[in-house]
């Protein structure tokens, strides 16, 4: 929403003196936020209006003429110009003329718009002398598309009678500010300048001059021009029409003219301008329809049915379905209803008469029906925000004034109004205590009452309500009136307190378990040389095929995103491990070594029956370069420690991930429950993300080990006894995993085993063909005495039977 | 025989002035002082002398012997110093070689801003808790006064599911579920990941970060959220950060207003970070609007209460003066490493 600070002052008087930046900063803090504004005369100086008196061929150059214009100087000024425009042996126009010392915006023909304008100096043209600039409209700032009356190429000559010497920047409606506001979507009021200006009436505290709207109409009756008939009324609260004849097209005075172009629209003739000035005004888009072509004098109001078709009044053909509102005569449509008008009844130059429609439509339908024939017009724009019915009226009558004021034609007596249930004006209790208690204030009832008067809420003290004006339809509870005290008694102005509470208020924060057991793997990770990732949640359903998961691999059953930005957005992970390898990808694109990454990333797992997912938090870490599977299983192993899981953890090799190294990679068991899994990246993977070295990853589903994790920690002595070591060495097949030695051992060893270590892993040489030696250290220590051989001799020797009866051979 | 010792001792005391090495030192003590050494043979003599000069002989020989070993340590001290001296000063090494570096991993700016903000939060009595990110439509708009049609609903671009599940907006539904659990008073932020059809660039990304925050409770008032928001703003900007409520509006809330700070770098004079303007938006916030509480089943003449959304990453690309969102997704370690 635009709108011009001239037009403003206009409405509320007082605000005369206000400059820019303090309207900016007050109608910011209550609540009309101002985007920006652009002060239209910020880079002209000693613009003044110039009569030319004379105009004669330079003496040395075709191009140019020599002309002397009057500038309100006792002498005339002499300037020369090589404007196409400006001809010889004329005299009489009026121009805008930069002085000699003076500062335009733009350079004629030049795309760029300098930040500090153009300095504009006395000099020669070929040897003449030359005192400054005549102006094309664009050297001011402007453009031809506000002002179709300037020439493409040459100087703006002014329309109408203005004394040379005068500010010629305010003759064109230059000395003015455009602001640029930000109006939230229930504030459909202020989608006017009628509205922005009651708004800058009670922030300054000033009163609100609403236009006075004449009465028109001769004695004719408009009903016998025409009747109207909605038919479907849910989608059509209010129809009003009104009849001008005698049209008299012809162009808008320059006052008019003035604010059209300071919202940014070009005056194209007296009617058009009063519906855009009328609609800019009040924010009530209005129609035009040419009498003459409605058919049987009559106007419907309905839905169109599926797949018809119509022309709008810009000649092309849209498609119509049940659910648009269409503006029909007795035969034919001649509209779509707030939205635009029909080619078949738009006005031409010749009409005669005419019928202004001013109405209110549905504004979801209106946005929908938009939405669906791609067309959102300036009209649709302010429909779909849902007007005030009682605008309407206001708005009709408005235009018919102007009309009047004018002289654009004879308007006919009589309003042609459809509205079968009139809104009312809300009433709501007034309850001062209870705004003062929800802001925190203490702000007198009468002060209240005041900030409201500008608003147009009345209060009605025999009952004690507060009468809301029907262009506020967001004013509806207790809460709503605080909001309005507030932004007028300026939040600002507003105490600042600290929530006191309850007494029985026992509140004390903290991050919960789950967010532990993450703070606890982020400390683990980062510690361990892994920096934090993040990646997106969503991603293309052929990253399964990248993965090499199965057809029917459960990983593909996902969460489908119906209206995804793409592909590559369209589902929700199932699997960590995507994100994971493409970010090491990133980094090993970039030439960057020894990459190390973890990300806590959700997954979200489909469930049958369930409206939501399950979501899962998956500890994902990520590796390449420096390291192997070990320093992987290290990582995992010290998060295990950290988290109070001292309980064996298995490591199970498994082949159940098509992504990862089938010899390569081990499922992670405690207590029985799978946790995760770790491993080597199948090198086919790898290669597809382009990272040309072995990746390691680890996947650890936090939710699932939450119920194992344990932050308590107890003092149980240092020992006071000595521990005995033993060590073991023996042959086994390749093929078995050391897992099962460990197994043994921790069977075997029963309550005084402390530790035991694997120290020598030994193939080759002197063992034969298949087999390795593995050698442990086991030790044993009891918390009460010095353990002697009788203590572990039998101890070893259990160990030592069942190693033996798995068929591992011991050596001497 | 008193001559034969002070002639041994004043030899011996001689000797060990003028020697350099913990082996020499040895040998004198041998020598003199050992089992076959000269002192020791001269008290094997003792039967040779007089009955009545022993004691004063043994008194001569016990002093010589004091004076020798004394003069040992005393040289066998000297000696080791110098060693170690001499070992020290071999040991020198140049300090400017490089450090042997542990690689220590590094958090996203995104979490280190997160921990900050929880940091304040907890300070101040709040429970830090979480929702879905996949959520019902409900309680992403019609819980919070966004009912179907709603142009709201069309502004966000929502990724939809289906017309009951959406990929949630906002964080704000995570209040509704908080308060459905009935709990009062009830003091929490919900940070979380949210989602918009934004197309990235360096301002956009479909997939970001909220933190809401809720209070609610007997009298709560707008003067607290703003007295709230306020300390928070000093904490994470700095003591002189100074703060500016402007309204708005959010379905949810009423009133309504969005914070902003003076520029934590330029003070509020206006820079590049601030756009020139001095000021930046950090935040929205409001009353809870009394009929989001009535669907809670929560009595709005006995309790009020005031939440708020931050924006995570406009505050991690603000602290960190990161120029483009796209930075905190793809994971450079480069990147991640200036954290």
């Amino acid at each position: 929403m635009n709108t011009s600070f001239n037009w403003i002052k206009e409405l509320v008087p007082g605000l005369e003196n206000v400059t820019d930046e303090e309207y900016r900063d007050a109608m910011t803090l209550s609540g009309t936020k101002v985007e920006c504004f652009e002060k239209l005369d910020k880079n002209l100086e000693k613009i003044v209006v110039g009569k030319i008196l004379s105009v004669e061929q330079h003496p040395d150059a075709d191009k140019l003429v020599v002309c002397k214009l009057d500038v309100g100087e006792d002498e005339p000024v002499q300037i020369v110009t090589g404007a196409p425009n400006i001809k010889v042996g004329t005299s009489g126009q009026l121009v805008p003329v930069v002085l000699a010392g003076g500062k335009i915006a733009a350079a004629h023909g030049e795309s760029e718009i300098p930040e500090n304008g153009i300095k504009i100096k006395k000099g020669k043209l070929r040897g003449v002398e030359s005192f400054g600039m005549m102006c094309g409209i664009d050297e001011l700032g402007s453009s031809r598309d506000i002002f179709p009356d300037a020439p493409e190429d040459g100087i703006y000559i002014l329309s109408g009678d203005h004394k040379p010497g005068e500010n010629a920047a305010k003759v064109l409606g230059l000395d003015d500010t455009v602001f640029e506001y930000e109006i939230t979507n229930n504030r459909v009021d202020c989608y006017s300048v009628l509205g922005v200006a009651r708004e800058a009436a009670a922030t300054f505290k000033k009163e609100f001059k609403s236009p006075e709207i004449k009465q028109t109409g001769n004695v004719e009756k408009a009903e016998d021009y025409l009747t109207v008939e909605i038919k479907d009324a849910d989608l059509c609260p209010r129809y009003t029409a009104r009849i001008v004849k005698n049209i008299r097209i012809g162009e808008s005075p320059e006052w008019m003219k003035k604010r059209l172009r300071s919202c940014g629209i070009r005056p194209i003739n007296n009617i058009v301008d009063i519906t855009n000035y009328v609609m800019e005004e009040f924010g009530q888009p209005m129609h035009a329809f040419d009498h003459e072509t409605i058919a049987g004098k009559k106007i419907v109001v309905k839905r169109a049915s599926d797949s018809e078709k119509f022309i709008t009044l810009d000649g092309v053909e849209r498609n119509l379905d049940g659910e648009m509102l269409m503006i029909a005569d007795g035969e034919k449509y001649i509209g779509i209803a707030g939205i635009m008008g029909g080619e078949n009844s738009k006005i031409t130059d010749d009409v005669s008469t005419l019928v202004f429609e001013s109405a209110t439509f549905d504004g979801t339908n209106i946005r929908k029906s938009a939405k669906r024939l791609s067309m959102r017009t300036d009209a649709s724009g302010k429909f779909e925000k849902g007007l005030d019915p009682e605008t309407a009226i206001e708005a009709v009558n408005r235009a018919c004034a102007l009309v009047e004021e004018l002289g654009a034609g004879e308007v006919v007596g009589g309003v042609i109004d459809i509205y079968p249930n009139p809104v009312s004006r809300r009433k709501i209790k007034f309850r001062p205590d209870s705004y003062n208690r929800l802001l925190g204030t203490d702000i007198p009832k009468d002060e209240m009452l005041r900030f409201f008067k500008p608003l147009e809420i009345e209060y009605d003290s025999a009952n004690d309500e507060l009468i809301i004006p029907t262009f506020r339809q967001d004013l509806i509870r207790d809460a709503d009136i605080a909001e309005e005290v507030a932004r007028f008694y300026g939040y600002d102005n507003i105490p600042v307190t600290l929530p006191t509470g309850s007494s029985d208020a026992d509140m004390v924060g903290g991050i919960l378990f789950d967010e532990r057991v993450k703070v606890r793997a982020m400390d683990t990770a980062e510690a361990l040389g892994f920096s934090q990732s993040l990646t997106y949640s969503f991603e293309s359903p052929k990253v399964f095929d990248k993965l090499r998961l199965k057809e029917d691999a459960p990983e593909r059953n996902t969460v489908k995103i119906s209206n995804p930005l793409g592909e590559d957005f369209s589902v929700m992970r199932t699997l960590p491990v995507n994100g994971m390898m493409t970010s090491l990808a990133n980094n090993y694109n970039r030439r960057s070594k020894d990459v190390r990454l973890y990300e806590l990333a959700k997954v979200y797992l489909p469930v049958e029956g369930e409206d939501l997912p399950d979501e899962r938090t998956m500890f994902t870490l990520g590796f390449y370069g420096e390291g192997d599977f070990f320093d992987m299983k290290g990582v995992a192993e010290t998060f295990f420690d950290r988290l109070g899981m001292n309980k064996k953890r298995a490591y199970e090799a498994t082949q159940e991930y098509p992504f990862m190294h089938p010899g390569r990679t081990a499922d992670i068991i405690y207590e029985g429950t799978k946790l995760g899994y770790i491993g080597e990246v199948h090198p086919k993977v790898a290669d597809d993300y382009g990272i040309g070295e072995k990746v390691y990853l680890a996947v650890i589903d936090l939710n699932s080990i939450e119920s194992f994790v344990s932050f308590e920690a107890k003092y149980t002595g240092i020992a006071n006894f000595p521990s005995v070591t033993r060590d073991i060495s023996f042959v086994m097949e390749k093929d078995i995993p050391v897992g099962e030695v460990e197994e043994i051992i921790e069977k075997q060893a029963g309550s005084l085993l402390e530790s035991y270590g694997l120290f020598d892993l030994y193939e080759g040489e002197s063992i034969k063909e298949g087999f390795k030696s593995v050698a442990y250290n086991i030790t044993f220590r009891a918390p009460d005495r010095t353990l002697t051989d009788e203590d572990v001799n039998p101890i070893m020797d259990k160990i030592i039977e069942e190693l033996g009866a798995r068929g591992f051979e011991l050596r001497q | 025989m008193k001559e034969q010792l002070r002639e041994i001792t004043d030899k011996t005391l001689e000797k060990i002035k003028g020697i350099s090495t913990g082996e020499e030192l040895n040998d004198i003590r041998v020598k003199v002082l050992g089992k076959k050494g000269e002192l020791t043979g001269l008290l094997q003599n003792m039967k040779n002398v007089p009955a009545e000069e022993r004691p004063e002989i043994g008194r001569i020989v016990n002093e010589a012997r004091e004076r020798i070993e004394e003069a040992i340590k005393q040289a066998d001290a000297e000696i080791s110093e110098k060693v170690l001296a001499e070992s020290i000063k071999k040991e020198k090494i140049d300090v400017t070689l490089p450090a042997k570096k542990k690689a220590y991993g590094h958090r996203h700016p995104n979490r280190i801003v997160l921990e900050e903000v929880e940091k304040i939060f907890i300070g101040m009595g709040y429970e830090v808790v979480h929702g879905p990110e996949v959520e019902l439509d409900y309680y992403n708009f019609e819980a919070l006064n966004i009912p179907a049609n709603h142009p709201a609903k069309d502004e966000q671009d929502t990724f939809y599911v289906n017309e009951k599940v959406v990929l949630r907006t906002q964080t704000s539904p995570v209040q509704v579920r908080q308060m459905e659990r009935g709990k009062i008073p009830i003091r929490m932020i919900a940070p979380g990941r949210v989602f918009r059809a934004d197309e990235v660039d360096a301002t956009h990304s479909p997939c970001f970060h909220q933190v809401e925050g809720m209070v609610i409770d007997e009298n709560i008032t707008f003067a607290d959220l703003k007295g709230t928001l306020e300390s928070f703003a000093k904490r994470i900007f700095g003591e002189d950060t100074k703060t500016k409520f402007r309204p708005h509006h959010f379905p949810f809330t009423e009133p309504s207003a969005e914070m902003d700070v003076t520029c934590f770098k330029c003070k509020g004079k206006g820079c590049r970070v601030c756009k020139g303007e001095g000021w930046i938006e950090i935040l929205g916030c409001g009353m809870i609007h009394p009929l989001v509480l009535e669907r809670c089943n929560i009595d709005t003449e006995k309790y009020s209460g005031f939440a708020f959304g931050i924006g995570l990453e406009r505050l991690a690309l603000l602290k960190y003066e990161i120029d483009d969102m796209r930075l905190l997704y793809e994971n450079d370690i480069r990147f991640l490493n200036q954290f």
